[in-house]
């Protein structure tokens, strides 16, 4: 598990970018409902490493992040893509420990 | 191929007849071959006096026939006709032979024989080429300071020559012989109210007399009216009716009738049964037709005949619809109440400038026709009623707004008299599922493609077959744009998160979000990433900056009007160069800046911040640019100073957030080199004033912006700009340019124009109110984000190692700045190969 920030750092439907030890990003969501969430950050329909950077929502009740490039949305607590559910990105385990946002390997 | 059609002459029913053939022969029977004496080919003559908005011969044209079938012969007359054995002859010598010929000649001016009629300076007014000899006449007054024309002829032709010289600035005098304008069209009633209001466009109406003489008297022309009076000119314009173009059937020996035209039959059969003759050089049933939508339909009967059908012509609708001078007149069915027993019922309304009447049969049971002058919205509705039985009292037809019954056209009721398209067409392909919207039934049925008065019935008849136009912003709100502006506005609300909780569901979206940060921002309230409106923005929005396909971002300073200081210019070039970025100039007169990463953002805003610059907002739904010509400090040609009203408009409207970008420009002359014309206002300057242009569009469905007020000063201007902008703001959907926003409103521009204009709703102060609020609060949102740590701080590349750079981003060089190296994807399989390619 890497901490990688604290709770209050992160605002409601707001991800942040994180990078961890072995070089790759994650995509860290705190929802307005208060669940926490981290998501590989690198888009695989851009390549581009910029999940961390759309907009978060719900689609038909499902908690997604939109990715900003083509707009194709994501399961946050899956990674599923919900456009195209050949794809998607991975999921990471996340703890929040006294108040400290930690996240661990795929 | 089997048989040739030959055609004389490519005008708007030549051209029709073309693509009525093309269409239906789809087994390529017929091979075309067309022969035009102009040397372009076809284009709109119905819209001719709108070449003078713009000068644009283009934007007359008509589809080109883009067709192996088709061969066209520009500046190639026919001049022979061997019937025997079925030759043509053209002034190039060309030789072809025929299996069909039509004869679609058309018609020429009637000039009218007043002595002095061939002097430079009169004209006539048929073509592109007469508007170009009116303009350069025209130009050569003005120059020496002078602005005096005669129009002769009252009627249709005469008052659109009327408006083609008014948009030259010149308020001419109309001489008409009958006893009122338009005689054809409009009844005594209508012709009164029609004169007083194109009097107050400065026209001068002579009804009742014509011109004896015209004279030159060294640079003028001295026209004297049989009444008495004399005018003292510069120009004068024949347009006064036409003459068919019979003389090649006259000379071949084909019938022709006493008064001119070609005499055909139901079938457009000339006496020669080879031989069709359409549009206004063909006598039908003793008539000569001066008007488009007759030709058209005997262009479809022909296409028909050739292909072996049955067709014949159906007779012509003479309605009309149009807007001269800025007022709407239309004219329907038996307008004149020449059947027996008619009776009329009129609505003369001095004080609002409107006329209408409605013609009913004796027993006031039967819709004959009608005339409506300064306001025809009704006229979509009634036309198609003609001939058929009148819902309650005929006075409700055209009494005030809401007080008429609730009408339904019965099935077989033509909607679209440009196309001859039936209600119960229209009915089947909704009905059937291929068209869900007006956009589906134009295409399925070209209803609406025409003059386009029909598209509010088109909207009114998929209501009627239960079609729902949901106008709902997303999963989460029922309501539209529209109605969730009015509710933001009216009830106070400031947060996404109290709107969605108390007028819609869920948490939101990327398409709920972004909409509504886009309204909270239009109502001034605070910078865009002040607390929980950071969350709703989409990432351009929320980094200040233009996500590029790499994940970094590209920076625009603003330049207003695209005037530039060279310490200016020196110190983007200087920040471009420290941070290693991408430099290319825009459309939009200034300079984008790509390949910033999130942390080098604040970086680079601060140098430029310190030197004066201030947010671009190329990233924002909002006002871009106001692009400039150089106007009348530099040019030779220029008569306003286009640079300085371009700057002011930019830091008017700058930080405008709108439901789309919005773009303008200004154009110091009438030879647009800015552009205007394409952008969503332009602005055109003219000797009094300024032009005020508004609905253009580049990008995929280009369109030109149409004219809204002409000569207006600069004060006056900006409150019309003031009032379009935030009408547009509140009324539009997400992410609607003003183009097809303007198309959606019903009434279309000219309600727009009631509404910004004559203030018809009594908004304008109010929205004007609302634009003076925008101007007192704008404030830099760069400046802003530098100012605020807590914003700065989201400026980072991650939250755990800030300023570490992203190690997905890598650049190349390619002509000596770099680039960047397209990604590798990993999840398709196609990507790396892409990558490669592009290297």
């Amino acid at each position: 598990m890497t901490p990688v920030c604290e709770l209050s750092v992160l605002q409601p439907d707001r991800g942040v970018a994180a990078l961890l030890p072995d070089g790759s990003q994650v995509a860290v969501f705190l929802t307005s409902a208060g669940t926490v969430h981290a998501l590989g950050n690198i888009d695989p329909f851009s390549g581009a490493a910029v999940l961390s950077r759309g907009i978060v929502g719900d689609r038909g009740g499902v908690p997604v992040v939109v990715s900003p490039v083509y707009k194709e949305a994501f399961e946050l607590t899956t990674g599923k893509c919900l456009d195209d559910p050949s794809t998607g990105v991975p999921v990471y385990p996340v703890v929040v420990i006294d108040g400290v946002v930690q996240v661990g390997s795929p | 191929m089997t048989r040739t059609l030959v055609i004389v002459g490519h005008g708007m029913v030549g051209h029709r007849l073309v693509e009525a053939l093309r269409e239906k022969d789809v087994t390529d029977q017929w091979r075309i071959v067309v022969f035009a004496e102009e040397t372009r080919p076809a284009y709109d003559r119905v819209a001719l006096s709108s070449y003078v908005d713009n000068w644009d011969a283009d934007s007359l044209s008509l589809a080109p026939h883009d067709d192996d079938a088709v061969e066209l012969h520009l500046n190639d007359q026919v001049v022979h006709i061997d019937r025997d054995n079925k030759v043509v002859r053209t002034t190039s010598g060309r030789v072809q032979s025929y299996d069909a010929l039509v004869l679609a000649t058309g018609s020429v001016p009637f000039v009218p024989p007043v002595p002095g009629r061939d002097l430079p300076g009169c004209h006539v007014y048929r073509t592109i080429e007469d508007l170009d000899g009116i303009r350069a006449t025209v130009e050569a007054a003005h120059s020496s300071g002078r602005h005096a024309g005669m129009v002769l002829g009252g009627g249709l032709l005469g008052l659109e020559a009327a408006n083609a010289l008014r948009g030259m600035g010149i308020s001419p005098h109309v001489v008409e012989l009958g006893p009122r304008l338009m005689p054809l069209q409009v009844d005594e009633g209508g012709a009164g109210l029609l004169k007083r209001l194109v009097e107050k466009l400065d026209l001068t109406i002579h009804t009742g007399t014509s011109a004896s003489s015209i004279e030159r008297d060294g640079d003028r022309l001295i026209a004297k009216l049989s009444n008495g009076v004399e005018l003292d000119l510069d120009v004068v314009v024949f347009s006064a009716g036409i003459r068919p173009r019979d003389e090649l059937a006259r000379s071949f020996g084909l019938q022709v009738g006493e008064r001119g035209g070609i005499i055909v039959d139901q079938a457009c059969r000339t006496s020669d049964e080879n031989i069709y003759a359409i549009g206004e050089c063909a006598n039908l049933g003793g008539m000569v037709y001066g008007l488009v939508a007759p030709g058209y339909s005997m262009a479809e009967v022909v296409a028909d005949r050739l292909l072996g059908g049955e067709a014949e012509f159906p007779g012509a609708d003479m309605s009309t619809k149009l807007k001269l001078l800025g007022v709407d007149v239309a004219s329907f069915g038996d307008a004149h109440a020449k059947e027996e027993g008619a009776l009329e019922v009129v609505v003369n309304d001095a004080v609002a400038g409107t006329y209408a009447k409605v013609v009913v049969s004796d027993d006031a049971k039967t819709l004959l026709g009608g005339i409506l002058v300064g306001d025809a919205t009704k006229y979509p509705m009634l036309r198609p009623l003609v001939g058929r039985p009148v819902p309650g009292d005929p006075v409700a037809l055209i009494g005030p707004a809401g007080g008429g019954p609730e009408l339904t056209l019965p099935h077989d009721a033509q909607v679209c008299s440009c196309h001859a398209v039936i209600k119960q067409d229209i009915v089947d392909v909704i009905n059937s599922g291929e068209a869900v919207d007006v956009p589906g039934i134009k295409a399925c049925t070209k209803a609406g493609t025409g003059c386009g008065s029909c598209v509010p019935l088109l909207k009114k008849l998929l209501s009627e077959c239960g079609v729902e136009q949901s106008r709902a912003l997303c999963e989460h709100f029922d309501h539209s744009r529209a109605d969730l502006f009015e509710i933001v506005r009216s009830t106070g609300i400031t947060t996404f998160s109290e709107l969605i909780s108390r007028h819609g569901r869920g948490r939101g979206c990327d398409l709920c979000k972004p909409a509504i940060a886009s309204i909270l921002a239009s109502l001034d309230n605070g910078h865009v990433l002040e607390g929980e409106q950071a969350t709703l923005q989409d990432t351009n929005d929320r980094f200040l900056a233009n996500l590029q396909r790499n994940g970094t971002y590209s920076v625009v300073p603003r330049i207003p009007g695209g005037e530039i200081t060279p310490e200016k210019l020196i110190v983007i070039g200087e920040v471009a160069r420290d941070f290693g970025l991408y430099t290319k100039i825009t459309g939009g007169q200034r300079i984008d800046l790509f390949g910033a990463t999130v942390d080098q953002l604040p970086q680079i805003w601060k140098r430029l911040v310190d030197a004066g610059f201030e947010s671009g907002h190329a990233y924002g739904k909002a006002l871009r640019t106001v692009k400039s010509c150089v106007g009348t400090t530099w040019c030779r040609y220029g008569v306003q100073d286009s640079v300085s009203l371009a700057i002011e408009l930019e830091l008017r409207y700058r930080g405008l957030r709108s439901p789309h970008k919005l773009k303008s420009a200004v154009s110091g002359c009438a030879r647009e080199c800015a552009e205007a014309r394409g952008k969503d206002f332009g602005v055109i300057a003219t000797e009094n004033g300024w032009n005020l242009y508004v609905g253009g569009n580049g990008g995929f469905t280009p369109r030109h912006a149409d004219l809204i007020a002409s000569d207006v000063d600069t004060e006056t201007l900006i409150k019309l700009i003031d009032r379009f902008l935030m009408f547009y703001i509140r009324t539009a959907d997400r992410l609607q340019r003003t183009s097809t926003w303007i198309e959606s409103l019903e009434g279309g521009l000219d309600h727009l124009r009631a509404v910004i204009v004559d203030d018809s709703l009594g908004i304008c102060a109010d929205l004007e109110a609302a634009m003076a609020k925008h101007v007192d609060n704008y404030a830099d949102e760069w400046r802003g984000v530098l100012e605020d740590p807590e914003k700065l701080a989201r400026f980072t590349s991650f939250v755990n190692a800030p300023g570490t750079p992203d190690p997905t981003i890598s650049f190349r060089e390619e002509r000596g700045q770099k680039v960047p190296v397209l990604l590798g994807v990993p999840s398709f399989s196609g990507a790396e190969n892409q990558a490669e390619v592009s290297r």
